[in-house]
């Protein structure tokens, strides 16, 4: 941590610790919706990191991580509805239970030769099977959903996750500053470089010595586990769950498009992607609603023009530009 | 001596083409060992059977003592095999330190050790000046030059070369063979090179198996196989020998 802090450009440190700074302080004088938005940013850099470690990384393409938020999050909210005990510790079950699904998934991929595009429907597969089946699970409340109630003596237990609008902002932010910062030091740990050869070339790698399968796992289960925890914040955070909605493949989609605009496989991308893209959908909500534009589609369709403008002229990503222009090289890349 | 490398009776069939048949040989150690045979003779096809690339039909592949065949690459690598790729393999949005500290890291944890060792090895392969190139900008002759260092990385008792002096212009040739004759000579590491360049097969092979449509023609020092009427037949060509 110490070695990633001395290695980064003088400017670098300047930008990060600034932006820092800011972020923290942002509360005193920003309002409600401000806040909002920045803890939703927050949650898809947070996602968005977990993503990007395991296609941005290792090369494995999934469109299926809305699973891993899902389990996450049903799993710590059964964990407090039913025996009271509080996301702090049902987060360790979240995660655990999101990597059994992970580790499945790449096994099963990964063992079997699915690679590529056929991995990735391999990943919508099991989401889409799980939705079905939390639909028909009485235990979560099935197709109408569960909820986490609102209890007036709770209110201020910041350790059940049980606070208010700042709490979940400091949250994001250290979970959003979290992730950079373990993607930072696993991009340069030996697991990292060896990601990274499988993505380049697998045939290669491996005759390097490299057993790709136990480092493609390694992937799949670590990244399945962070996004669990994305899902934890996710549901305390909303206080609803419905498998139509956690499960969907749109969400699959929505929270790989930060990484992917911001860069994929480094370690500032999904952040700046998702400072970039949270701000503009929500910008567009308000717009077509103050226009009272309400045809279904609308916002989606400006949305995607705006993808398509973004990435034609980034192929590469918004930050590796970003970075060129301000001397601000992604050393951790 | 004693034998590092020992194939017997190795097949490979594609639908049909016999590619390798019925192949056996030994590589000491310390050995430089050469295969020579023209385009479609099978020498690709016997270094991916023994680096754990393909799996035999037939025969086995015994490296230092034990059985290798049926191994993945991966494992073959992990055992002290280390292989370069004919169509050049490299990591291309790496750069070229970076490649070659990949194969470094098999054998050893920290990165500092791995980083010093990779630059210790591009600067032997003159690519030092080269290090923090992509090693999709690379040229093509120092792509062959990256599959070595990569390869060399992981500190192999084998190596295997296959037609690394490709593309190389006759001084590239001159000292890759030396680098090549001292690693042998310095380190005593064992080397096992695919090759239609004779001039580097002569200046740096001990022994020479020479393939033919997939069946060993001939066996022996370089000096006797270029003689051999066999050889000169189906590979060389009357002229090659004068
Ligand atoms: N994967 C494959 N599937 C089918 N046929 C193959 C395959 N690999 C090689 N062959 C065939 O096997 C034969 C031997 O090929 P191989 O690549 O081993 O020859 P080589 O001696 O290395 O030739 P060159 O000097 O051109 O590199 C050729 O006829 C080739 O077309
Ligand atoms: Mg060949």
């Amino acid at each position: 941590m110490i070695e990633l802090w001395r290695i980064a450009p003088p400017r670098g440190r300047i930008v990060i610790a600034l932006a820092l700074a800011v972020l923290l302080a942002l509360p005193l004088a920003a309002d409600r919706y401000v806040i909002s938005v920045l803890t939703l940013i927050f949650y898809f850099a947070y996602v968005g990191q977990a993503w990007n470690l395991m296609m941005g990384y290792a090369g494995q393409l999934s469109l299926g991580h809305a699973l891993y938020v899902g389990v996450g999050g049903y799993v710590a909210a059964l964990m407090w509805l039913k025996l009271g005990i509080g996301p702090w510790l049902g987060v360790f079950a979240a995660v655990a239970a999101a990597a059994a699904f992970g580790a499945a998934i790449g096994w099963l991929g990964f063992r079997f030769g699915i690679a590529g595009v056929y991995f990735a429907l391999l990943t919508i597969a099991f989401a889409e099977f799980t939705r079905i089946g939390f639909d028909h699970l009485e235990l979560t409340g099935g197709a109408a959903g569960l909820f986490l109630p609102f209890e007036e003596k709770r209110i201020g237990e910041w350790w059940n996750l049980r606070g208010g609008q700042l709490l979940f902002y400091y949250l994001g932010l250290a979970l959003a500053a979290g992730a950079a910062l373990l993607v930072a030091l696993m991009a340069r740990s030996r697991l990292g470089y060896q990601w990274r050869a499988v993505r380049e070339d697998e045939t290669a790698a491996r005759a390097l010595g490299i057993d790709a399968f136990a480092v493609k796992m390694a992937a799949v289960v670590i990244s399945s586990g962070m996004t669990a925890v994305g899902g934890v914040f996710y549901a305390f955070y909303y206080n609803n769950l419905f498998p139509s909605q956690v499960f969907e493949i749109s969400r699959s989609i929505e929270l790989i498009l930060a990484p992917i605009v911001g860069g994929l496989g480094t370690v500032f991308g999904p952040v700046i992607g998702a400072f970039v893209l949270t701000p503009l959908g929500e910008g567009l909500t308000a717009v077509t609603g103050r226009f009272g534009i309400n045809a279904p589609g609308v916002k989606a369709v400006f949305y995607g023009v705006v993808l398509i403008v973004i990435i034609s002229a980034m192929p590469s990503g918004v930050w590796p530009r970003l970075a060129a222009l301000f001397g601000l090289k992604d050393h951790a890349r | 001596m004693t034998t590092l490398l020992a194939a017997a009776n190795l097949s490979k069939r594609f639908a049909g083409l016999i590619a390798v048949n019925q192949v056996s040989f030994e590589v000491a150690a310390g050995e430089i060992f050469a295969v020579i045979g023209p385009n479609g003779a099978g020498k690709t096809t016997l270094f991916a059977m023994i680096a754990g690339a393909l799996t035999p039909d037939e025969g086995t592949v015994t490296f230092a003592g034990a059985r290798i065949d049926g191994l993945t690459s991966d494992a073959v690598c992990r055992r002290g095999i280390a292989r370069t790729f004919q169509i050049v393999r490299p990591f291309p949005a790496l750069s070229v330190e970076d490649n070659v500290m990949i194969g470094a890291l098999l054998r050893r944890a920290d990165m500092r050790s791995a980083r010093a060792h990779a630059r210790a090895i591009l600067e032997m392969l003159d690519l030092a000046d080269k290090r923090a190139a992509t090693a999709s900008s690379l040229t093509l002759p120092d792509r062959k030059r990256l599959e070595v260092a990569r390869a060399l990385a992981t500190d192999p008792k084998l190596l295997l070369l296959d037609e690394v002096m490709a593309g190389l212009r006759p001084t590239e040739t001159d000292r890759m063979v030396a680098i090549l004759r001292k690693l042998n000579r310095d380190t005593g590491m064992t080397i096992l090179l695919i090759e239609h360049v004779m001039r580097a097969v002569m200046a740096l092979a001990s022994r020479v198996l020479v393939l033919h449509h997939g069946a060993a023609i001939a066996h022996g020092a370089p000096k006797d196989v270029v003689r051999d009427p066999a050889v000169i037949a189906s590979y060389l060509g009357a002229e090659a020998v004068g």
